[in-house]
């Protein structure tokens, strides 16, 4: 019996959808379906509108200059620090800082903290579900400091085993790092436990972001996580802009990551004090215009309204698993009990990089491959998976689209 | 093995067959089904060093050298990039090493299959064309020490 699934009449797709340009847009002669959000998401008008006009309007370098468009430059990077502590619920302005993404955010925190803190013999604890980014930069500190990696394994379903990860925490645990949502699997990880259990052990917590941030409420207060990672990019926003944010004693004590401009109070060949928070991480001029457009992202996010986005998302995912678990030989890898919008399949006989061009010839971008997550695929003894991710724009039509697509590139393919 | 075509002659057939088709599907089915057809390569041949890397498929590939020309054995797990492999042998394998070396390969282009060589993360295929060539650069650097 297959249940009916509603996509919520009171969210305006249509309306919605018109805020994104990308969408109208025809691939190989059929209307663009994008699956691939979990990558990075398209940009409302408004992102693009902030892009233009600040280049247009107001184009300046920030924080030094005493003319008008540096002021009205610096006011409005500054806006979007602001609105980003409120995205996060962070505790002060000062405990946002801008980097490029949720990669350099890990290795700023693995370069500065990591290096002052962990000694050998010191355990990290990633799990088997982390980005490449989150296992690389703990894998050159660990190399450094001859410190260990210890990976949290995960069930059938791809949940992480809980009772193992309690078993890995002793006293040498200096650092957890963990994901808050797998980008191949979807899966919610309980990071509110891990970091309780974490804490209990006097172990800190950094929370990779990247795939949560656009889909979950994030207080970072209530996690009480000590590091938090996110990208704007995968939040409607432009690329090149990301945040992380700290508890604040542990970003004072952290020495600076880059040296240059902006981050310094006083420069002597023989004594430099450096700049407080947050511009002791912001060193030389920042990805001003980016950052400016992050702001117009986070708004936009919260006109539509979270919980809407949310609601519509996860029933698109209920409506997708649904259909797809009625194709033969079709298996979906994660299936864990809290999910996001994110789907990763794989089917039988056929290779994932077959289905990825044979959608993409009928306007369907998935994304295919190891998702820069390769023990997870080793996990599962596979090369790879196709995954489609759902984002506010994505409808019900779509994911028709792509289970006839599916249908027909599995019988061209076998 | 090989009527003595030549690299020039058999693109030309290819982009030919490839002017009937009116759909990309239509293209791709015959790629899949040359794919299909390319002769599954022995067990002995999947070895780490035939092996050509590419970041979502794997190509493996294998020369042999007889009567100044060059014969190749290839396969992939992914199907479209096994069809595209089909039609590279059939261009080059049976060619001398010269050819090889100087062979354009305008036909990918010619029947919009660019894509699948810009690609360069993304699948093996680039990788390959450059180890067919680099095959052929080491038989005809053997062919003209033995010639010395």
């Amino acid at each position: 019996m297959i249940e009916t699934i509603n996509i919520n009449k009171a969210y305006d797709i249509v309306a919605v959808r018109k805020n994104f340009p990308a969408l109208t847009r025809e691939v190989k002669g059929k209307p663009l379906v994008y699956f691939d959000n979990a990558a990075t998401t398209q940009k409302p008008q408004a992102v693009i509108d902030a892009l233009v006009d600040y280049y247009s309007n107001y184009n300046a370098n920030i924080h030094r200059g005493i003319h008008t468009l540096a002021e009205e430059a610096t006011a409005a990077f500054e806006a979007t620090r602001d609105t980003a502590q409120q995205f996060i619920n962070a505790e002060s302005r000062e405990q946002i800082i801008f980097t490029s993404g949720t990669t350099e955010g890990i290795n700023l925190v693995a370069q500065t903290w990591g290096r002052q803190n962990i000694k050998a013999g010191d355990e990290i604890i990633i799990s088997n579900m982390e980005h490449h980014s989150n296992i690389v930069p703990w894998y050159i500190l660990a190399q450094e400091k001859g410190a260990v990696l210890r990976v949290i394994p995960i069930n059938e379903r791809g949940e992480l085993m809980m009772d193992e990860f309690e078993k890995l925490l002793c006293e040498k645990t200096k650092l957890v790092s963990i994901v808050h949502v797998s980008n191949a699997l979807g899966t919610i990880n309980p990071v509110k436990t891990i970091i309780e259990k974490a804490h209990a052990v006097g172990a800190v917590v950094l929370v990779d972001g990247a795939q949560s941030s656009v889909h979950l409420d994030i207080d970072v207060q209530d996690l009480d996580c000590d590091f938090f990672v996110l990208s704007s990019h995968k939040i409607y926003g432009p690329t090149g802009v990301g945040v992380l944010y700290g508890k604040k004693n542990l970003l004072e004590s952290m020495p600076p990551y880059q040296g240059g401009g902006e981050m310094i109070k006083e420069v002597y060949f023989d004594n430099i004090t450096y700049a407080d928070l947050p511009y002791k991480f912001e060193a030389g001029t920042p990805n001003i215009a980016d950052t400016v457009a992050f702001k117009a992202a986070l708004d936009f996010t919260k006109a539509v309204g979270k919980d809407n986005i949310r609601q519509h998302e996860n029933a698109l995912l209920r409506y997708a698993t649904q259909q797809l678990e009625q194709i033969n030989g079709l298996r979906i890898i994660g299936k864990a009990k809290d999910k996001i919008s994110v789907i990763s399949f794989v089917v039988d006989k056929v290779h994932p990089q077959d289905l990825g061009i044979l959608l993409d010839n009928r306007g369907i971008a998935v994304r295919t491959g190891h998702h820069c997550a390769q023990p997870l695929m080793d996990c599962y003894r596979i090369p790879g998976t196709t995954r489609a991710s759902f984002a506010m724009y994505n409808t019900k039509e779509e994911i028709d689209a792509l289970i006839a697509g599916l249908h027909k590139a599995i019988k061209m393919l076998s | 093995m090989n009527d003595h075509k030549t690299i020039e002659e058999i693109e030309q057939e290819i982009i030919e067959e490839f002017s009937l088709f009116d759909s990309w599907d239509d293209k791709y089915e015959y790629i899949i089904d040359l794919g299909k057809k390319l002769p599954l390569l022995e067990d002995q041949f999947k070895k780490d060093e035939n092996k050509v890397r590419g970041c979502q498929s794997t190509v493996w590939l294998a020369a042999d050298y007889k009567d100044g020309r060059i014969y190749y054995k290839a396969d992939s797990d992914a199907m479209i990039v096994k069809g595209l492999i089909s039609m590279l042998i059939r261009v080059l394998s049976g060619q001398t090493p010269v050819d090889i070396v100087n062979a354009k390969l305008d036909f990918i282009r010619a029947i919009g299959m660019m894509s699948h060589l810009a690609q360069t993360r993304s699948n093996g295929l680039l990788a390959m064309v450059k180890q067919m060539k680099n095959y052929a650069l080491a038989f005809k650097v053997k062919q003209q020490t033995a010639n010395e």
